[in-house]
C-alpha cells in the first residue's frame, strides 16, 4: 500500500489519493499540442460541446417525453411545445444540434482525408473516428423514430426493411428487428431504449477509445511535418515558448478552442431560433399513420448520401453497393498505400480523388432527396457508381504516388 | 508563412451553404407545387354591381330566401333549431350559423354562393347530374325582383350584423370557417363546439359520442374525416395553408374540400389561430432568441480575448 501522510492541503489531500496534478500534466498542460495547425483542429472540441447539448437537452426532453404511441406524438408536440417552460427551446436545441453534429463531424472527417491524419500510427484514431460516426448515425435514427410522426414511422418502416436483404428475404429478421409486423410499440420502445441508453452508453466509450487512441501517435498537423514532441517540449519548458513548436493543450490551445466555439455558437443558435426548419422536417408534424404513405420518404440530409447509393439499383446491387458505402470508409488507411502523411495538395492525383469524392457526395446528397425520375435518377446512378469507382481507384492511385 | 485560415474558411462555408441549398430549397421547389396567392381576391367571381340595403336584406333572409331554415343567426336572436350532429345527420355538415359570415366571408363569394352554392364553393364536381346528388344549400333563385338587388341586399344585411372587422378574433374566425369540419384538439375544439369541462364522466363521454356521431355525417359527406389541425401550422406553414384554403383544387384536384372564401383579413386571424395553437411560444422564442444571440456574441468575443492573450507569447 501506498505511504500516506497528512495532508497540507486540501490540493495535497487529492494528490495523494488521486494524482490530480500528474492528471492535469497529462491531459492538460503537458499535452502537447502542434503550432502549425488551423481552426479545422478545433473540430473536436466543437464536436464535444455539440454532444454536451445533445446530452443535456436530452434529459430536460426525457422528463416529459412518453414513450407510448398513443401519446408519444402529444407528449412532443403538446406536453413539450406548448405545456413546459422551455421546453420548445430545448426540443429546438435538441434537433438542430442532431442536425448540425453531423455537418462537423463530415467536416472534421474530411480534413483528416485532406491532411492524411489516418496514417502512420493514426489508423485508431480514424477507426475509432468512424465507429463514433455509426454510432451517431445510430442515435440519430432511433431519435428520429421518439416523436412518433409521419416520417418517423414511415422512415422506420422503410430502414428496418432493408433488412430483409433483397432476394434472401429475411423478413423474419426484420420482424425480430421491430417486435412486431410492422413498426409499432414494441418497435417505439426499443429504439427509445436504444436512444436513451445503449447507444449513448457506446458514444462516450468510443469518445474515450478516440481521445485515447491520439495520445500516442499525437494531433496530425496542416504541413505534415514530423515533430519531434519530447525535444519541443523540452524547448517550451525552458522557457523558448516563441521558438517551441509545440503548445499546451492548456490553456495554449484549449483558447484558441474556446474561440472557434464561441464562433460556431453564434452560428448554432442563430439556427435554433431563427432557421430551425432545415432539421425538424414538416412532414414529422403530422401523427404517424400505417394507412397514409407520404408523397416522398427521405432521410434527414446527412443519410442522403448512402441513401442515393441504395437507391439508383435494382434491389440486390443496391444493398449490395449501400453496405460497401457504410463500410469502405473505416478501411481508408489500408487503402491509402501512400508512404506520404503530408496534405492533399502536395500529394498529386489524390488531390484530385479528395476534392472529387467531396463533389461526389454532396451530389449524391442532392439526388438522395428529390424525386427519384427522369434526369435527378440518372445524375443519381452516374455519381454512386463515381463513389464506388473512386474507392476501387484508391489503392492504385496512392501506390503510384511518389514520395515527398 | 501565410495564413491560410480565411481560405479554409470561405471553403468550408461555400461547400456546408451549397449542400443546404440543394438538400432545402432546390430538393423542395422539385418535390412540391407552388403556388402564389391572389390575395384572396377571387378574381374568377363577378363584382356586385349593385348596392344592398341591409333592411330590405333582412326581410328577404327571414322571409323569402328561406335562409333561417336551415342556418342559425345567433347574433339577430336565432338559436340553432337542432343540435350539431343532428344537423350534420340531415345536411352532411352543419350548416353554419350567419353571425359573422359578413366580416368573414368575401362579398363576392357570399352572393355568388347564394345564387349557386356549388359554384362559389368550387365542389361542382362532386354533385354532378350524374352522381344523382345535390348540393345540400339550396340555391336562390330570386324572390321575384332583380336577383342581383336581392342577393345583394343579403350581403348588405349579413355584414350589418356581423362583427366589425376589427373585433374579429382569430378564433371567431376559425370557427367560422374552418371550425365545423376540423377538429384542433390543441386548443379543445371539437367539430360540434369547445369541448366543456364536466364534472361527471359520463357527461364528457356523451359529449364525445356527440362528436362521434357528427364525425360519421363528415365521413359520409366529404369521402374521409377532416384532418384535425393543431399543428398544421408546422406541417404545412403559412403559405401552403393560405394558398390552400384560396382555391384547394389547385393543389388537390377533385378534393372535396371546399373553397372557403375568406376575405383577405380573415385569413390572416385564421392563421393567428393555427399559430396559437401550433407554434404557441413564437413571441417567447424571438425574446429569447434575441438576448441569447446578444450573450454568446458576448461571449465570442471574450474568447476571443482570451485567445489572443494566451497566444501573445506563443509566436
Amino acid at each position: 500500500m501506498a505511504h500516506f501522510t497528512k495532508a497540507t492541503s486540501v490540493k495535497d489531500w487529492l494528490n495523494q489519493r488521486l494524482a490530480v496534478e500528474k492528471l492535469e500534466k497529462v491531459m492538460m498542460s503537458e499535452y502537447w499540442i502542434p503550432k502549425n495547425i488551423n481552426f479545422l483542429w478545433a473540430m473536436g472540441m466543437v464536436l464535444v460541446i455539440t454532444f454536451a447539448l445533445l446530452l443535456v437537452s436530452g434529459i430536460f426532453l426525457l422528463m416529459y417525453y412518453q414513450p407510448n404511441v398513443n401519446t408519444a406524438f402529444d407528449s412532443v408536440n403538446y406536453t413539450i411545445m406548448r405545456e413546459v417552460d422551455f421546453g420548445w427551446l430545448w426540443r429546438h436545441v435538441h434537433g438542430v444540434a442532431a442536425s448540425v453534429v453531423f455537418l462537423i463531424i463530415y467536416i472534421h472527417m474530411f480534413t483528416g482525408i485532406y491532411y492524411g491524419s489516418y496514417k502512420k500510427g493514426r489508423e485508431m484514431i480514424w477507426i475509432s473516428g468512424m465507429l463514433l460516426f455509426v454510432a451517431f448515425s445510430a442515435e440519430a435514427f432511433s431519435g428520429y423514430m421518439l416523436p412518433w410522426g409521419q416520417m418517423s414511422y414511415w422512415a422506420g418502416m422503410v430502414i428496418t426493411n432493408l433488412f430483409s436483404g433483397g432476394s434472401l428475404h429475411a423478413d423474419g429478421l426484420v420482424e425480430w428487428i421491430r417486435g412486431d409486423y410492422v413498426p409499432a410499440q414494441a418497435f417505439l420502445n426499443r429504439f427509445f431504449m436504444l436512444h436513451v441508453l445503449l447507444i449513448p452508453l457506446a458514444i462516450m466509450g468510443l469518445i474515450g477509445l478516440h481521445f485515447g487512441a491520439l495520445r500516442i501517435p499525437h494531433v496530425n498537423n496542416q504541413d505534415g511535418e514530423e515533430i519531434d514532441f519530447d525535444a519541443e517540449a523540452k524547448k517550451y519548458l525552458d522557457g523558448d515558448k516563441a521558438g517551441s513548436k509545440v503548445m499546451r493543450f492548456a490553456n495554449d490551445f484549449m483558447s484558441k478552442d474556446m474561440m472557434v466555439v464561441g464562433i460556431y455558437l453564434i452560428f448554432f443558435f442563430y439556427l435554433v431560433f431563427y432557421n430551425y426548419g432545415f432539421a425538424m422536417d414538416p412532414v414529422n408534424f403530422d401523427p404517424a399513420d400505417g394507412l397514409k404513405t407520404p408523397a416522398h420518404i427521405y432521410p434527414e440530409w446527412y443519410f442522403l448520401w448512402s441513401y442515393e447509393i441504395l437507391r439508383p439499383f435494382s434491389t440486390n446491387v443496391g444493398l449490395i453497393a449501400f453496405a460497401f458505402a457504410q463500410v469502405i470508409f473505416v478501411l481508408l488507411p489500408f487503402l491509402d498505400r501512400s508512404p506520404n502523411t503530408v496534405p492533399a495538395n502536395r500529394r498529386g492525383l489524390f488531390a484530385v480523388w479528395f476534392w472529387l469524392m467531396l463533389v461526389d457526395m454532396i451530389v449524391l446528397t442532392a439526388m438522395g432527396k428529390v424525386p427519384p425520375s427522369g434526369m435527378f435518377s440518372t445524375i443519381g446512378f452516374y455519381a454512386a457508381l463515381t463513389f464506388i469507382g473512386l474507392w476501387i481507384a484508391l489503392p492504385f492511385i496512392t501506390k503510384m504516388e511518389k514520395k515527398v | 508563412m501565410k495564413n491560410k485560415e480565411p481560405l479554409i474558411l470561405v471553403i468550408v462555408v461555400f461547400f456546408s451553404l451549397l449542400t443546404y441549398y440543394l438538400v432545402e430549397p432546390f430538393a423542395h421547389s422539385q418535390m412540391h407545387k407552388h403556388f402564389e396567392s391572389e390575395g384572396f381576391t377571387y378574381k374568377d367571381l363577378p363584382d356586385l354591381t349593385k348596392k344592398g340595403d341591409a333592411a330590405k336584406g333582412q326581410e328577404l333572409v327571414m322571409g323569402a330566401a328561406a335562409c333561417v331554415g336551415c342556418h342559425s343567426i345567433e347574433a339577430a336572436g336565432m338559436p340553432a333549431a337542432m343540435e350539431p350532429q343532428a344537423a350534420a345527420a340531415s345536411y352532411g355538415v352543419n350548416p353554419p350559423d350567419l353571425s359573422n359570415a359578413g366580416a368573414v366571408y368575401d362579398a363576392k363569394f357570399l352572393a355568388d354562393l347564394i345564387k349557386n352554392p356549388a359554384h362559389a364553393l368550387k365542389v361542382e364536381h362532386k354533385f354532378t347530374p350524374e352522381s344523382g346528388k345535390m348540393h345540400p344549400m339550396v340555391a336562390f333563385y330570386g324572390a321575384g325582383g332583380d336577383i342581383d338587388q336581392e342577393v345583394a341586399d343579403i350581403v348588405a344585411y349579413l355584414q350589418s350584423i356581423a362583427v366589425k372587422q376589427e373585433e374579429l378574433t382569430p378564433k371567431m374566425a376559425f370557427e367560422t370557417a374552418c371550425g365545423r369540419c376540423h377538429a384542433v384538439h390543441y386548443e379543445n375544439w371539437t367539430q360540434i363546439g369547445e369541448k366543456p369541462k364536466f364534472k361527471h364522466e359520463k357527461d364528457s363521454l356523451a359529449f364525445d359520442i356527440k362528436v362521434l356521431e357528427y364525425e360519421d355525417s363528415i365521413k359520409n359527406y366529404m369521402g374521409k374525416l377532416p384532418p384535425d389541425l393543431s399543428i398544421y401550422i408546422r406541417s404545412r406553414g403559412e403559405h401552403f395553408i393560405k394558398t390552400f384554403v384560396e382555391d384547394p383544387q389547385q393543389y388537390l384536384k377533385g378534393t372535396a374540400m371546399p373553397r372557403v372564401g375568406v376575405n383577405a383579413e380573415a385569413a390572416e386571424k385564421v392563421i393567428e389561430y393555427l399559430e396559437d395553437s401550433g407554434d404557441t411560444k413564437r413571441h417567447e422564442r424571438e425574446s429569447v432568441g434575441k438576448n441569447v444571440m446578444i450573450y454568446i456574441v458576448i461571449f465570442a468575443i471574450f474568447a476571443l480575448l482570451w485567445k489572443k492573450q494566451v497566444w501573445r507569447d506563443l509566436h
